[in-house]
């Protein structure tokens, strides 16, 4: 079975969808990532998905998820690279990836990430003082 | 109302849902759809085939180019022979679902096409006509 390549970004994953997602694919990626995730200890995720062409209700479900078991794993996730046209049609569609954080592209996404993660490192800072 | 051209799709597996896609995809270029509604009518359709495979025991998917005086439009219909929908008001509303869903893939298919028609009775299927005009 074929699956969506994860690559080590610093202490971050990075996912890029280049196919049209189908069930089995993305079944694989969400577990993919979760095992990735531990054993790296990485702290977030970015899904490029500036290739996709539509983002459905399974797809969306699907991003929704993999935000979930990140947020619990200690990672960021921040979905990167969606297209105008797709923001459009989610929006009306009525799905709108509240667990999801967005950016225009990779490096702000990364940028998004590591600034969180200052911020979280300089309150756990102040907890110990 | 002539129709310039046709193509159907049996949807069987979540394989052909991704090849519904590609099927809407082809189709609307053909009309000459622009971007952001090509991108609409195929979200539709992906949503409107999954229902067929997850509660209709899948169906068919018939997409004709249509050409009116001024005007061309894609329409695709979806038709199963499943079980079919008891309350039809209540499934389109958003949040509504039998399944793992979310409920949004009737309500919003409804909103991303310009027209829309459901039919469908308990034992007897459903239909369900979309079509998005350039
Ligand atoms: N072709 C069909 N045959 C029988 N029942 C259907 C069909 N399509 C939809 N339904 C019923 O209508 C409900 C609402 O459908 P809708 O697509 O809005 O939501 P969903 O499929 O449950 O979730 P989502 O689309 O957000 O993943 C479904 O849960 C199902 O009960
Ligand atoms: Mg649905």
């Amino acid at each position: 079975m074929d699956r969506i390549p994860i690559l080590k970004f610093g202490n971050a994953l990075l996912v890029t969808i280049q196919v049209d997602m189908h069930d089995r694919l993305a079944t694989a990626l969400e577990e993919d990532l979760t095992a990735k995730i531990v054993a790296y200890g990485a702290r977030g995720v970015l899904i490029d998905i500036s290739a996709l062409e539509i983002v459905d209700s399974f797809i969306g479900r699907m991003l929704d998820n993999i935000a979930a078991v990140s947020r619990i794993l200690d990672a960021d996730t921040v979905v990167v690279g969606m297209r105008p046209a797709v923001a459009i049609t989610l929006v009306e569609l009525g799905l709108s990836l509240t667990g999801v954080k967005t950016a225009l592209n990779v490096e702000r996404g990364m940028a998004l990430i590591q600034a969180r993660l200052q911020t979280s490192e300089s309150e756990d800072a102040d907890v110990e003082d | 109302m002539p129709t310039l051209r046709t193509d159907r799709l049996e949807i069987r597996s979540s394989d052909d849902v991704v090849r519904v896609r590609q099927m809407a995809r082809a189709m609307a270029l053909e009309t000459g759809l622009g971007l952001v509604d090509q991108t609409k009518i195929i979200t539709a359709a992906s949503e409107l085939a999954r229902n067929m495979l997850d509660y209709g025991g899948g169906g068919l998917v018939l997409a004709e180019v249509l050409e009116q005086p001024g005007r061309r439009g894609l329409r695709l219909t979806f038709e199963d022979k499943g079980p079919g929908i008891a309350d039809v008001e209540a499934a389109l509303k958003d949040g509504f679902t039998t399944g793992k869903g979310m409920g949004l893939g009737l309500g919003g298919a409804k909103r991303l096409s310009n027209e829309f028609s459901i039919d469908s009775r308990p034992g007897a299927g459903t239909k369900v006509v979309i079509a998005r005009w350039k």
